[in-house]
């Protein structure tokens, strides 16, 4: 399995992403980290040139749902729509199923341990 | 027994007694409050003269909700503010900038022109009311906007107290805000430096932060460590354009945070103001006391706090207020109840408000100054927080300094190490967290759904781009044009930039203007990622 953890957006905190990208590579995923301040379009074709099975987005400025419907997007008119989108960050309550509604596979709010993490992106198909 | 450590590493005895403080010379290494080496604060009174400022991170939507913001919190006894712009003002794009999109008025507020300035302080006097702004890449123009609008409302230059952050190192350790390659960045800084030094002397042009690099994940003693590394870079840059040392020193401040332990947080207080004095004296060969004083600004951090039942987080407030006191904080800031969710309601800013004032008023801990001082436990606290912080400090050097560090990646690199290596000790329980790794009750998810959340408005962004249009269709293009083209040939010299900064910022040009004029000269910086 290989993750591309990426950062979308302006937002600079990168903390959350770094300590789930080794906490990942740590349990035997290939992991990439794709640096701050990626637009969707440079982490949809990172990802697909690094030919990744999930992509991880980390958000905490609170335009996570705008983000994630970008990639979401992009990877369906790349016809990549099988790498699964996964998001983490400060995700209010309310926002879990509207991304969700998005195509997001799972949500990592804030305070999700790594374990968790670990054991759903566990379950997700290779491609 | 079980084994208890300090989060800087080494390892915390049951007990404490003369034994452990036979190495400490009272006259050398402690002194008395308000006198060289400043172990028990900068003051000689302490909080019985002036209680610490109290200083609420606030921003949010457009300039004129967080003027509304600034004023109820004004009106309920806070006597400083701290302005956080939103995402996109802080990377010098305009609102109608399309990566801006999403991002306006969301983390702070939006300031695309110098009417966002004089509508964010409209009646707000200027003379008596000190304020942060928490700028760094885009430091030189929004001070330069704040500046401006001091002097529209009339105020002698030497009256404006203001503290712009401008420490763009930190940034790119650890808060993401950097725009340009690492010199022009310094350059940047020491600019806003020399020029407010030189026109306005009571404001505070850096504030070094250990408190966003700790909040990324490193120990407290590197946090320290790292802060003091930093203040000595930009020393060494003034004095490299050859300015005298004590002619800027007494203006840098600090920005740390209090979290934790309570007292290694306050032993790393004591030894930190003992370092950069000696630092200062010694190396610096500073003469004024005042360029030897650690005056800082003592908060809290949201990895404090924890998203499983927010309302504890209120509790964790309060011992992070009692750290902040009996660390000798200058100046306070609270993290907010709601921070692991979204930016903070006006009733959990309140509540931070309240809980510094309680700390103030009713606590007693500013009743006296330093009233740890001469405790076994916490002198031999503050020695061991020394050494831990000397020998970050000579591993920074190891890097290759501070600088090319940050260049390199090295130092990024560590403070995700450490980040890491503290989720671990989280997960193992090392580190207990309560309602999150120990004492977990059922009522948990229940009362994760109470907590009141602040809503986005989305009308906002509208509203701001809306009146950036109308700034752009009535100002006076030519002048625009003139006064961007000379921000870009200072840039391409070696003429301080605030200058041609202000004088573009004073005939409108946007943020986003100045900003990429100087984008074009100096370029983007290219990250070092590193895992």
């Amino acid at each position: 399995m290989k993750v591309l953890i990426a950062k979308p957006g302006l937002d600079g905190h990168d903390r959350g992403a770094k300590v789930v990208a080794h906490a990942l590579r740590d349990a035997g995923f290939e992991v990439v980290y794709s640096g701050l301040k990626r637009t969707p379009e440079e982490i949809v074709a990172e990802a697909i040139q690094e030919d990744v099975d999930v992509v991880g987005l980390s958000v905490l400025s609170g335009a996570h749902l705008l983000l994630a419907r970008r990639v979401v997007d992009a990877l369906r008119a790349q016809d990549a729509a099988d790498i699964a989108v996964v998001v983490g960050g400060i995700i209010p309550p309310r926002d879990v199923e509207a991304l969700k509604q998005l195509g997001v596979r799972h949500v990592f709010p804030m305070g999700t341990p790594l374990p968790e993490i670990v054991k759903a992106l566990k379950k997700e198909p290779q491609r | 027994m079980k084994e208890i450590n300090a989060h800087a590493g080494f390892p915390i005895a049951p007990v404490y007694g003369p034994e452990d403080v036979a190495g400490v010379d009272f006259a050398r290494d402690i002194g008395r409050p308000g006198e060289y080496p400043y172990t028990r604060g900068i003051h000689k009174h302490m909080y019985r003269e002036r209680v610490w400022t109290m200083r609420q991170y606030v921003g949010f939507g457009t300039p004129g909700e967080t003027n509304a913001r600034f004023k109820y919190l004004m009106a309920h006894g806070q006597d400083a503010l701290n302005v956080a712009f939103d995402l996109p003002t802080q990377l010098g794009l305009d609102s109608d900038d399309p990566k801006a999109e999403g991002e306006v008025g969301r983390v702070g507020m939006a300031v695309d022109t110098l009417a966002d300035m004089e509508e964010a302080f409209a009646g707000i006097p200027l003379d008596r009311v000190s304020v942060s702004l928490t700028i760094n890449g885009m430091a030189a123009p929004i001070t330069a906007m704040y500046y401006a609008v001091a002097e529209k409302q009339g105020v002698a230059a030497d009256r404006v107290v203001t503290t712009p952050q401008n420490d763009i190192l930190k940034e790119f350790i650890a808060r993401g805000t950097w725009i340009y390659p690492v010199d022009p960045s310094l350059r940047l800084v020491a600019d806003l430096i020399e020029f407010s030094a030189r026109q306005y002397p009571r404001s505070n042009p850096v504030s070094v932060c250990g408190y966003h690099i700790r909040e990324a994940g490193c120990t407290t003693a590197q946090e320290m460590a790292y802060g003091l590394a930093i203040a000595a870079a930009y020393v060494e840059l003034m004095l490299a354009r050859g300015m005298a040392v004590d002619d800027f020193a007494p203006r840098i401040s600090f920005n740390f945070t209090a979290w934790g332990k309570i007292f290694e947080e306050v032993a790393k207080f004591r030894a930190g103001r003992r370092l950069y004095a000696r630092m200062l004296r010694e190396r610096f060969r500073a003469a004024n006391p005042k360029s030897w004083m650690f005056r800082s600004l003592i908060g809290g951090g949201g990895s404090a706090f924890a998203v499983q039942e927010p309302e504890n987080n209120i509790v964790r407030g309060a011992y992070i207020a009692l750290a902040a006191a009996l660390s000798g904080a200058q100046t306070m800031a609270l993290p907010t109840y709601d921070e692991a969710y979204t930016i903070p309601s006006s009733k959990a800013q309140l509540i931070a408000l309240r809980t510094m004032q309680i700390c103030a008023e009713e606590s007693g801990a500013a009743d006296t100054v330093d009233p740890l001082a001469g405790s076994y436990y916490v002198e031999a606290l503050t020695s061991a927080m020394e050494k831990q912080i000397e020998q970050e400090l000579a591993s920074v050097e190891r890097m290759g300094g501070i600088v090319e560090a940050v260049r390199s990646g090295a130092i990024q690199a560590e403070v995700a190490r450490q980040a890491y290596l503290f989720e671990q000790k989280v997960l193992s329980g090392e580190i207990p967290r309560v309602a999150v790794n120990c004492h977990v009750g059922e009522a948990a998810a229940e009362a994760d759904r109470d907590v009141e959340l602040y809503a986005f408005d989305e009308k906002a962004h509208a509203a701001q781009l809306a009146k950036l249009a109308r700034i752009r269709a009535q100002r006076d293009g030519a002048a625009v044009q003139a006064a961007l083209r000379r921000v870009g040939d200072a840039a391409r010299g070696r003429e301080n930039l605030m200058y041609p900064i202000l004088e573009a910022v004073k005939a409108y040009a946007s943020l986003g203007e100045i900003a990429q004029a100087m984008r074009e000269v100096f370029g983007e910086h290219k990250e070092a990622v590193k895992l």
